[in-house]
């Protein structure tokens, strides 16, 4: 299992031209020329049928790069003038995921395809079997009337040759619930009254139809500007490169931050509320805790199973408390966070400490873009170190392993963790809250992403490799006991 | 036989473009290529410079470049240096 697909390289590219062309002496201009740059006069296509549909594309990516809607975009408007209206605009309003219409055309347009398999057979089982009347049978082949098709599926099982398939589109079998589809036109739509942010369809879609709309061009004006900015690093970034840690923070101070800031840092807080709550509800009688740290996770509770809200730990996030220590430690400063997820970004836009998010991936396309190399860097100093357990919470079984860790023995606690929350993992949780008991454990870690925040939707490196890179970091702290000791 | 020498370039360019892939190329080699190889790691090999960045991830197989590099393009032309 990876996340990391080829798709999001084109992705990457297009966030260093925005970059670059914000950096060059006339931003609109360049911004305007990025899709013709990308794709000059008489080259070849790389992946669609001719440089104008792919610079039809790379426009819609560069409108998400720029942070705006595709959906809403009419074709007319230029790029250029994308480019002053972000230099203008003070915040994001609305949905952090956007599709890109003309990547995402390009995939199945029907769902049920008869294949080359087909005998033209005497039987014609399929046309008895369609109620809707949409299979024919043409030049001895059948052949499926696609605006009466329904989807239903009948013929499939009907044919004796295995001849009709379904095909899958992929980032409605990814949604965990139920919120992505294709519509009548051939292009995705998502109904933001059930998606709870999770990424899935962003690594799911083979074409990367998929944006988060970008906050790259307030966060280039921030660094410009003369105010502190604080960028605010996941503990997932500890494994997104070959260096460690302590490079990459050097290597976002040369990208422009004045300061960096651990989230762990703020982990280290959660873990000491979150072992105190669980005391105290379980002397109140509770019988089972969730963790809170996972934010899609928390939209799911908002919006979709609400019985559960009970059970969830009142705790803030390692990103909440982190912004609120930058803002304490850094009077005036404007923060980032630098995270691995879309969910992070919905929770941030909300979170009045926190000013931008920035994902791992733009984050890359800002060294590229500036020619940061990061086995050229020293190493940072934070001035706070983190726990060990804290640098860990990007893998799953970290959170409730910190919180057990931080608890007095007495505590009792059994961990049970939800490795990815996907539809059977949601429908686990449902029935706990329906019973109000969990028998697998009392403290129960919740992961929208299987692996943990290694695994999310705009990480860099292979999970596996985060996850030894994280571990050996984390050995290299010390342990959330201690610093209880010098609390 | 002399062995055949693969860079894998780690540099950061390299490694944000896809690259982080290529560190599972010694799992997915047979035994019998494995013996045949040599797998160095590289910091940027310098290739990723100016408008260059958008051929990443690079390796070098005996010295001759494979641009956008995959596991399997690697393969590839470790079997056809070889058979040469
Ligand atoms: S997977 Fe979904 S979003 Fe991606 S191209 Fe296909 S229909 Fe569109
Ligand atoms: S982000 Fe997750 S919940 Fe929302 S549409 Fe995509 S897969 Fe579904
Ligand atoms: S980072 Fe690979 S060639 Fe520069």
């Amino acid at each position: 299992m990876s996340n990391i697909k080829l798709t999001s390289n084109l992705n990457k590219q297009v966030l260093v031209k925005i970059i670059q062309a914000f950096d060059s002496d006339d931003f609109p201009r360049s911004t305007y020329q990025i899709p013709f740059k990308m794709r000059p006069k008489h080259s070849d296509p790389l992946y669609r049928c001719c440089i104008h549909k792919e610079r039809a594309a790379i426009r819609e990516r560069v409108i998400a790069g720029l942070g705006f809607s595709v959906a809403e975009d009419d074709h007319e408007k230029l790029l250029s003038q994308y480019a002053v209206d972000a230099l203008e605009r003070n915040e994001l309003a609305g949905e952090v995921l956007t599709a890109i219409d003309t990547a995402c055309k390009g995939c199945v347009p029907v769902r049920i395809h008869v294949t080359d398999m087909c005998q033209g057979c005497v039987a014609q089982s399929c046309v008895a079997s369609c109620k809707f009347k949409a299979i024919k049978i043409e030049n001895s082949k059948a052949v499926i009337d696609t605006d009466l098709c329904k989807n239903c599926g009948k013929c499939i099982s009907a044919c004796s040759y295995s001849a009709i398939a379904r095909l899958r589109v992929p980032c409605e079998e990814v949604c965990p619930v139920k919120a992505i589809s294709k519509n009548d036109l051939g292009v995705v739509e998502i109904d933001f009254e059930r998606c709870i942010s999770c990424g899935s369809c962003v690594s799911g879609c083979p074409f990367g139809a998929i944006h988060e709309r970008s906050q790259l061009i307030d966060i280039l004006q921030a660094i410009k500007s003369d105010t502190p900015v604080v960028a605010m690093i996941a503990p997932a970034l500890g494994g997104q490169f070959p260096e460690p840690v302590g490079k990459l923070a050097t290597a976002l101070t040369r990208a422009g931050f004045t300061h960096v800031v651990e989230a762990a840092e703020g982990a280290d807080l959660t873990i000491l509320h979150e072992a105190e709550e669980f005391i105290e509800r379980s002397k109140e009688g509770e019988p089972f805790m969730t963790t809170s740290c996972c934010a899609a996770y928390r939209e799911l509770i908002t919006k979709l199973v609400p019985e559960l809200e009970k059970y969830v730990s009142d705790t803030p996030t390692p990103m909440h408390y982190t912004a609120r220590i930058a803002k304490d430690r850094f009077p005036d400063c404007i923060t980032v966070f630098v995270g691995p997820c879309v969910a992070k970004r919905k929770e941030g836009l909300q979170d009045p400490y926190v000013d931008y998010v920035m994902s791992i991936e733009e984050m890359g396309a800002l060294f590229v873009a500036k020619h940061i190399e990061l086995s050229e860097c020293e190493d940072y100093e934070f001035s706070v170190p983190s726990s060990t357990e804290a640098r860990e919470f990007a893998i799953t079984g970290g959170v409730s392993h910190a919180v057990g860790t931080a608890a007095p023995e007495n505590a009792n606690i059994t961990p049970f963790c939800i490795d990815g929350l996907d539809k059977k993992a949601i429908a686990l949780l449902k029935s706990f809250a329906g019973k109000g008991v969990c028998n697998q454990g009392n403290l129960i870690e919740v992961m929208a992403c299987q692996g943990g925040c290694v695994g999310g939707s705009s990480i860099l490196n292979t999970p596996k490799s985060a996850e030894v890179k994280i571990k050996a970091y984390g050995a290299k702290g010390q342990s959330i006991r201690r610093i209880l000791e010098t609390v | 036989m002399k062995k055949i020498d693969v860079e894998i370039c780690f540099g950061t360019t390299c490694f944000v473009l896809g690259g982080s892939h290529l560190q599972e190329l010694e799992n997915s080699l047979d035994n019998d290529l494995k013996e045949k190889i040599n797998i160095i790691p590289q910091n940027c090999l310098g290739l990723c410079k100016n408008e260059n960045y958008s051929q990443a991830p690079y390796v070098k197989v005996n010295g001759q470049i494979i641009d956008r590099a995959t596991i399997e393009k690697v393969i590839n032309k470790i079997k056809c240096e070889i058979n040469e």
